[in-house]
Order: structure tokens, then C-alpha cells, then sequence
């Protein structure tokens, strides 16, 4: 199917039936679940796992967003929230860790330095996560506020929105041997 | 002239090289040779029992190259006493663990990121950079942007794209937007 229009509903709604039947696509029902219960994989390195922290916690309150369910396992968590500085001592950990989420996952370059190296143009700090991983959003700012890390996670529920699951499914890759 | 300065000189003499004094703080150069028993003497008689931080300096082109640097302090009456020792490439420098066992991890810091090496340490690896990695980083020679380095086991290192950095700042600059870091050349 192609991707939904951002401004049709993807759900049939009849008000008569209200509360018993939804008409939907397979697609959209299984990106409704998964975007609205993102388990995130705090990847804390640095100052950025403070605003991440921040994020979490009762004044900006990322469970507004169903992505408070912070897992340390990395067999139970959807996204990794890459936060801080990935020195090239880290960065392989960051890997095998990536390489541990069961498909199907995510990841947020939380900040200038996990982005691209951020002020750290040195011998000791990998130039982005992205040389490692695949990363699905990108988070500006040093380190960034709670608003902009819910504004990214926001844009990641609307990238699994738009997401041919069900075809994904067929083409998914063999695991990768860690 | 710092009493403990006067004290170092008369119970070492010629193995004191020199002694200087900037803003109340006071610095000794001592021999290598001589640099634990400067040391021991400093905890001993002079009373410094806590060694603050241990590193050390790369002259390049100076022989000697290398220099350490000690900073003492006493807990209970506030003092504070720099002690200075050149180093050449070939020579290692005697342990302070046996005296201050905080010593232990600046010097395997000094070992990691400049190479000096230390006699009768307890355990002399490398404490930031991981065991295999072939540099010392903090050497005047070894590029800013880093070198590739592979095992795949442990980790690896790239090289850091500089797009003409590095990046300075101009602290004479009379403004804030003038005083931001850029590359030399880049107004």
C-alpha cells in the first residue's frame, strides 16, 4: 500500500458501532502499537543523559508519549536514545548493544556530539553514531533541551507511521551474529 | 622565598636546578636522579601529605623533552609546593606510589598519554586508552584529528575530518562573537 496521506485517517469511524469495531489497515494498526509504546534503550554518555533524565522525569513527562518505559536490557527496548559522547573506547559497547535489540528498532542521535562528534574533533571520540549504526533521527543542540529530545521522538512516531511494517516483515534481514 | 624552598635547597643543594615564584606560588626544578628523595623528603619533613596531581610536559624539540610536574599540598595548614623534574625520551622516572598511593593513576595516565615510563609502579598500563593501542596522544607529534588504529576485538580510532581547524579562541578579542572558537585564518 502507499504511505498514508498525513491529513487522511486510516481508520473507518462509525458512530453507531462506537467502541466495538474499527476498521483499519493491517499497516496502520501495527504503527498505531508500535509508535505509541516506544520502549527506549538509554544509551547515557554524557551531559545529555541529564536532559534525558530531565525528560523522563515529572515536569516534561515523556510518558505523554508512552516512551517512559526506560529498558537497561537492550533484549526488551525499541529505540536506543543515544546521549553524549561515543569515544572510540564506548563505541563498539554501543554496537554490541544496537546488535542486541530485537528488530524491529530505532535509533535517536540524541545531541551535537552522538550526531556528528560534536565539539570533539579529536583522536578519542567516534565522529557520529551514525558511523556505526543506523540512525533514525537526529537531535540538534548541546546537550538538547527535554522539549527538542520529545520533539525528536515525536518525528520518530511519525516515521513508523509512515512504515510498510507488513512488508518490512518479508524483507527483514537475517540476524546479524554478534 | 617559600621556607619549604629554602628547607628543599639546603638538604639537596646542587640537585635543586632552579626555583621560581609567580603569584605566590612556588616551584622547584629538582634532578631526576634526585626526585624521590626530594619527594619523600617533601612528605617527611616538609609535611606535604597530599599529592594533588601528577603531569607532565612535552618540550618537543628541547632536550630534555619531557618534564614532570608534582603538585603537593598539606591538608591541614593550606600549603602549596610545585615540583618540576626533566625528563629525557630514554629515562624513567621512579614511582611515588610507595609515598602517595594516589599516584598510582597519574601515572599510568602520564604513561598513557605521553609515554614516560615509571620504575617500580605496581601495576603500569594504560589507564584511558585501552591495552594494544599503539600511540601516546598527548605527544607533541601526534596529530590533534588522531590516527586510524584497528582491533577488532577491543576498539578502533579514525581520523577526525578538522575542515581547517583546530579551533582557537582569540582571548584578546573585545567582544563575545570575536572571542568564538575558529580555525586560524578564518575571520
Amino acid at each position: 500500500m502507499a504511505s498514508p496521506d498525513p491529513n487522511s485517517t486510516n481508520y473507518a469511524y462509525d458512530s453507531k458501532i462506537e467502541g466495538n469495531v474499527t476498521f483499519t489497515q493491517l499497516d496502520a494498526a501495527i504503527n498505531w502499537m508500535r509508535k505509541n509504546s516506544l520502549w527506549p534503550m538509554p544509551m547515557g554518555l554524557a551531559c545529555c543523559a541529564i536532559e534525558l533524565m530531565a525528560t523522563a522525569s515529572s515536569r516534561y513527562d515523556i510518558s505523554r508519549f508512552g516512551a517512559e518505559v526506560m529498558r537497561f536490557s537492550p533484549r526488551q527496548a525499541d529505540v536506543m536514545i543515544v546521549a553524549g559522547t561515543v569515544t572510540y573506547k564506548m563505541a563498539l559497547a554501543v554496537k554490541r548493544i544496537w546488535d542486541q535489540m530485537p528488530e524491529p528498532k530505532w535509533c535517536i542521535a540524541m545531541g551535537a556530539c552522538a550526531s556528528s562528534g560534536g565539539m570533539y574533533r579529536s583522536y578519542a571520540t567516534l565522529q557520529g553514531i551514525d558511523k556505526l549504526i543506523p540512525v533514525d533521527v537526529y537531535i540538534s543542540g548541546c546537550p538538547p533541551r527535554p522539549e527538542a529530545l520529545i520533539e525528536g521522538l515525536m518525528k520518530l512516531q511519525d516515521k513508523i507511521d509512515k512504515e510498510e511494517s507488513t512488508m518490512d516483515l518479508k524483507r527483514m534481514p537475517e540476524p546479524e551474529q554478534v | 622565598m617559600s621556607p619549604f624552598v629554602t628547607k628543599l635547597e639546603s638538604a639537596f643543594g646542587e640537585k635543586i636546578l632552579g626555583k621560581k615564584e609567580f603569584r605566590g606560588e612556588h616551584t622547584v626544578l629538582v634532578e631526576l636522579s634526585a626526585l624521590h628523595d626530594v619527594m619523600l623528603h617533601c612528605k617527611e619533613q616538609l609535611g606535604f601529605d597530599f599529592l594533588l596531581d601528577i603531569c607532565s610536559v612535552d618540550h618537543e624539540s628541547v632536550h630534555p623533552r619531557f618534564e614532570m610536574v608534582y603538585e603537593l599540598a598539606s591538608v591541614d595548614d593550606s600549603q602549596h609546593l610545585r615540583v618540576k623534574a626533566p625528563v629525557a625520551e630514554d629515562e624513567d622516572v621512579q614511582s611515588v606510589v610507595d609515598i602517595w598511593k594516589t599516584a598510582d593513576w597519574h601515572e599510568r595516565e602520564v604513561y598513557d598519554m605521553m609515554g614516560i615510563k615509571f620504575t617500580d609502579h605496581p601495576n603500569l598500563k594504560r589507564i584511558l586508552m585501552w591495552e594494544g593501542y599503539p600511540y601516546h596522544p598527548l605527544r607533541k607529534e601526534f596529530p590533534l584529528a588522531g590516527k586510524p588504529t584497528e582491533m577488532p576485538d577491543v576498539a578502533f580510532t579514525g581520523v577526525a575530518p578538522m575542515e581547517g581547524g583546530p579551533f582557537v579562541t582569540s582571548s584578546t578579542a573585545t567582544d563575545t562573537v570575536a572571542r568564538e572558537p575558529r580555525a586560524k585564518g578564518e575571520s
